[in-house]
This record gives C-alpha cells, structure tokens and sequence, in this order.
C-alpha cells in the first residue's frame, strides 16, 4: 500500500467523521416532520445501497434480489415481537443471521451462474420468497402484520411521538454501513473482490478463492441489509409481502448506487442524498395525483444518468479516486 | 398460452442474441402493443386480429428508434457496461410506465368484443378458448416465419454475420447501427404482435407488461440466451409448467412452478437447455 492511498484512506475516514458529525446536529435544527421523514429515508436506503454494494458493486455479482433480504429481516423482527414479545434488538440479530445463512445457501448454487442468468435467478429467488409469504397464513399472508405501539422506549424500539431517535439509528446504521465498506475494501476481501469483478478466471488461477469470496460478500451484504429491512419494519409499524419485498426494493438498493457510482466508497450515499429527497418531492408536489408524473422524471433521470456518467456521479468529484475503484 | 410466452420471448431473445443486450423494458413494449390495439379498437373498431399488424410495425419503428435513440449509447459504455445496459433499460421501462398511468390512467381496459373473444372449439373432447388458440397458430406462423427471414434473406445473414463479428462486417461495408437497428425493430414487432393477440384476452393496465416481462426473461434464460430456438422451446416448457403447477399448487403460488424450473435447470445447465456460448 502507498503513501498516496493510505492518506487517501485516512482522509475519508475523516471526512466521513465530520460529515457524520454535522448531521447528526441537522435535526436539532430542522424540526419539521416531513423534511426529518425525508432524512431517516435517505440515510436508510444509503445504508441500504451501501450494503448492496458490496456484493454487486465490490464482487461484482449484480443482485436484483436484495429485497428478500429486507424482507427477511422485517419479517423475522416484526414476527418475533407480535407473536413471542422478543424485543426488536434481538429480532435484528436474528433477521441478519437468517439473511447472511440464507444468502450463503442460495449463493452456494447460485455463484455458477453468469452474467444474467446470475441476475435473473436473484430476481426469481426473491419472487419467489415474496410468493410464498404471500401464502403464508401464520405469518399475516397478504395482510400483512401490524405491528403495535406500546409507547416511546429504546428498548422496546419504538417512539410513535418523535422522529429523531429513528434519525439517529439510520444514522448509526449508515455509519456502520460506510465503516463496514471502508474496512473491507482494503482487507484482503477487499481485493479479492476487485480480483473476481475484473476477472475471475485470471483471479483463479492467482490463488483467490473466488467461491468463498463471493460467499463473504454475499454474507456481509445479506446481513446489513436484513438490519435495515427490520429498522424499517419498526419504523413504517406495519409491513406487509408486497411492501418489503416487493421487486421495487431490490431496484431501489441499487439505484443510490449506481446513480453515484458502483463499487466505490461513497458513490451509494452521494446517490441516495440526490435520489431520495428527489423521489419523495416529485412524489408529494407532482406524484400525488397517482397519475405517474413522479415514475416519468424517476426513470427519465436514470436513463439520463447511466447513459450520461456510466461511471457514477462520484466520478464528479475525483477523477484520480474513480481510477483507484475501478 | 406457452406459445405466446415463446413469441413474447423469442424478440428478446433476438435482441439478446443480436448483441448482448437484455431490454428491460420488453414487458413494457408490450404494454405498449396492448395499448396500441385497444385504441385502435376503441376508437376505429379494428378488430384485433387485423390491427396485428399496424400494431407489429408500430412496433418495429418504436424499437428502433429505442436502439437508436439510448441502446446505442448504452453498449458504448467503457464503465460499469452490464450495469448501464440494465439501468437504461429499466430506466426506460419505468418511463413508459408513468407515460402509461399519465396518458391512459391506471384503469383497467379490456377489448370488449372481437371476432373470437369468448368462443370455444372442441377439439377431440377438450373444449379450447378460440383467442389462445388462434394466439397459438399466429406464434407458429411469426416463429417460422423469422426462421426463413432469419436464415434465406439477405438482411438476415447480415444479422447473423454482425453478431458474430461486429468488426468484421464493418469492413464489408454492413452499417453495424443500421443492422443493430433493424433487430431491435424486428424484436420489438414480435412483441407488438404478441400484444395485439393477447389484448383479446388480457386485462390491459400500465402494470400488465411487469407480469410478463419475468416470464420472458426466464423463459429467454431457460432455452439459453442467444438461441432463437431455445426461447420458443422455453416458451412451450414454461407454458406446460404453468399449466401443470396450476393442478397442485393454489392459482396464487402458479408461478413459483415456472421459477422453480428456471432454477433447477440452470443449476444443472448454467447456459440454459440450447444456450451455446
């Protein structure tokens, strides 16, 4: 490792520590509901795309299945607190648990698939995990499970009255996400991944164990993301098939990242503090009507952007950093 | 049923085949078709049957100027390429979908009488809906007919030649856009043609593509990416699965039949039944 990189290295944690810093003081100022609403979003699904990216971006096994994973972690929470009382915290370890074994399970078969048929199978799977609980009668089939609020409690994980202690979970959650990729993509996994993504035959035969790095990733990722699902389930109180695992979560992991740039250090929360607050504006000042104005500049300004900087918005900022990534 | 899922299939799979490139927003093309031959029915009452194809040209014309206008640009993408081509794609997909919930609202639209609709033959004691059936014959009849284009005709050959080595026609002077071009068209006009036929027996919704657009791509997926062949096959194979699912499992889990299969094969086959590359 050089000098040059191990600044750089030192440099972004730093940033980040600021950045963390300021906003975690930004609701003490900005009470309103909806704009606080916005920022719990947007640091989710950061945290979320962060977590996707390890896997599709680093590894370079492009996932559109992410929402089983989400869903698994909302579900495993949401079911242990309504029908045994288990406090969220514990649901949370328990979804990401289940998600890393299950991710490890379907990736066993799934790693031999390239290209996409490695994409097609990861939506099939998750379609078929929403499916199923789609059918599943104990576990609120397509009702869907409420999930009661028993008053404002850390432990209990809930606070129906104030936003901000959601604020600083997704906070935490972001930060976690971040650090989680900030470690890893300079650890020897780290560099596997890059190794498989480029080339996995020359990676091979270079003594990467591209099978139990792709398991790795596959685990870290699954894991981080089944917290964020089972955040979201104590967060919304109330979740159902469609809306945690719908394919509509899977594509909205990735988007942040893509729109920012993939399989780098930054691009998935630069993407989502664009993409989110932009989603949840058009979708309030010109979405409400349910008349699709909102789906139309959504989809326009990804074309717009994968056409325009196949390499990320991060790309914008450092070009000498978007070399290093790739 | 299984037939038109082949011919849904059999453009993307050309498309595919032509260049590397799966259109995302197929199901929406689709969605489009379906439109396309309820507004002609609507307005000028043109039965569906004879509206095919206008439908499939309209069609052809709109795939074309996709290519043109952002696929062209998609597969010239040095970074993150696989990721571009999925994200325009899908991108446009979702375009079209809010265009559709704009323009159409996201009621419910059926064609509400056409020459066949609601009809039945019996054929040797099993009675048989007329619409499918005629879906059927016509996905025969566009399938055979895009072998002998694809194989006797001169822009065919050019087709062929041109996704086997993109560099090499250029120096024979073959237009590789104009060629790219063409096999979007002829992909899209397919899916205009399975659209047309199937607006006679489907609910038409901004949403309706979403449903079959999966379908196709496992369909595409199990016969193998890059084989014409393959996705007609896939098409049958996932239309018996369907059909066999529905016996065993409540209508609501039918899909999980058709997925589960994908998955069994390419586990056993990761380059789907006839894929060759």
């Amino acid at each position: 490792m050089d000098t040059a990189f191990a600044t750089s290295r030192r440099r972004d944690l730093v940033v980040a520590f600021v950045l963390a810093a300021v906003a975690a003081v930004v609701p003490l100022f900005v009470k309103d509901v909806y704009v606080q609403n916005i920022m719990v979003l947007t640091l989710m699904w950061g945290a979320l795309s962060q977590s996707w990216n390890i896997l599709s971006g680093y590894c370079g096994q492009i996932s559109l299945g992410h929402a089983l994973y989400f869903g698994l972690g909302a579900y495993t929470t949401a079911l242990l607190f309504t029908k045994f009382g288990v406090l969220p915290w514990f649901g949370m370890l328990g979804g990401g648990v289940i998600s890393a074994l299950i991710a490890m399970a379907l990736g066993y078969p799934c790693f031999r698939l390239r290209g996409h048929y490695f994409v097609i199978a990861t939506i099939v799977i998750a379609e078929i995990g929403l499916l199923l609980f789609h059918n599943w009668d104990w576990a609120g089939a397509a009702m869907g499970i409420e999930i009661p609020a028993r008053g404002d409690s850390w432990l209990k994980f809930q606070f129906p009255r104030s936003k901000l202690p959601y604020f600083y979970f997704a906070l935490a959650l972001a930060c976690v996400a971040w650090f989680v990729t900030w470690w890893l993509e300079n650890s020897k996994w780290g560099y596997w991944w890059r190794a498989v993504k480029d080339n996995p035959e020359a990676a091979e035969s270079l003594g990467v164990d591209v099978f139990n790095s792709k398991m790795g990733a596959a685990a870290v990722s699954a894991f981080l993301v089944a917290v964020g699902g089972s955040f979201y389930a104590q967060f919304v109180y109330f979740i159902d098939p469609e809306s945690v695992m719908g394919f509509q979560f899977s594509l909205l992991m990735a988007l942040p990242a893509v729109l920012g740039g993939i399989g780098t250090l930054w691009g998935p929360m630069l993407g989502a503090v664009i993409l989110i607050p932009l989603t949840e504006l058009t979708r309030s000042y010109v979405g409400g009507s349910g008349r699709g104005v909102d789906l139309i500049v959504y989809g326009g300004l990804i074309v717009a952007i994968s056409l325009a900087r196949p390499q990320g918005l991060i790309g914008l900022f450092s070009p000498k950093r978007k070399e290093a990534a790739r | 049923m299984g037939l038109l899922y082949g011919l849904i299939a059999v453009g993307l799979a050309l498309i595919f085949g032509l260049m590397d490139v799966v259109n995302f927003a197929h199901g929406e093309f689709l969605m489009i078709a379906m439109y396309a031959t309820f507004f002609l029915f609507a307005f000028f009452a043109i039965d569906p049957l004879l509206s095919a194809p206008l439908v499939a040209a309209a069609l052809f014309v709109f795939g074309a100027v996709v290519y043109l206008l952002i696929v062209r640009f998609a597969v010239r993408a040095k970074a993150n390429a696989g990721m571009v081509q999925i994200f325009s794609t899908f991108g446009l997909a979702i375009v079209m979908r809010g265009l559709a919930q704009y323009f159409f609202t996201p009621d419910y639209r059926s064609v509400t009488h056409s020459w066949l609709g609601g009809k039945t033959v019996s054929v040797a004691g099993i009675f048989l809906p007329v619409p499918q059936l005629v879906g059927a014959l016509v996905a025969i009849a566009a399938f055979g007919a895009l072998y002998l284009f694809i194989n006797r005709t001169d822009f065919g050959r050019a087709l062929e030649a041109t996704r086997e080595d993109a560099g090499a026609v250029a120096l024979v002077g073959i237009d590789k856009n104009k060629v790219f071009a063409l096999g979007w068209g002829l992909g899209a006009a397919l899916v205009g043609l399975s659209g047309a036929v199937m607006a006679i027996f489907f609910y038409i919704y901004p949403d309706v593509g979403a449903s079959f657009a999966l379908i196709a791509y496992v369909t595409v997926a199990l016969g193998g990416f890059g084989s014409v062949f393959g996705a007609f096959a896939g098409g049958i194979i996932v239309g018996l699965v369907e059909a066999t699912t529905a016996l065993i499992l409540p209508p609501s889990l039918k899909a999980v039949g058709i997925y589960a299969v994908y998955l069994l094969v390419v586990f056993v086959r990761p380059r789907g039944l006839f894929g060759s590359m």
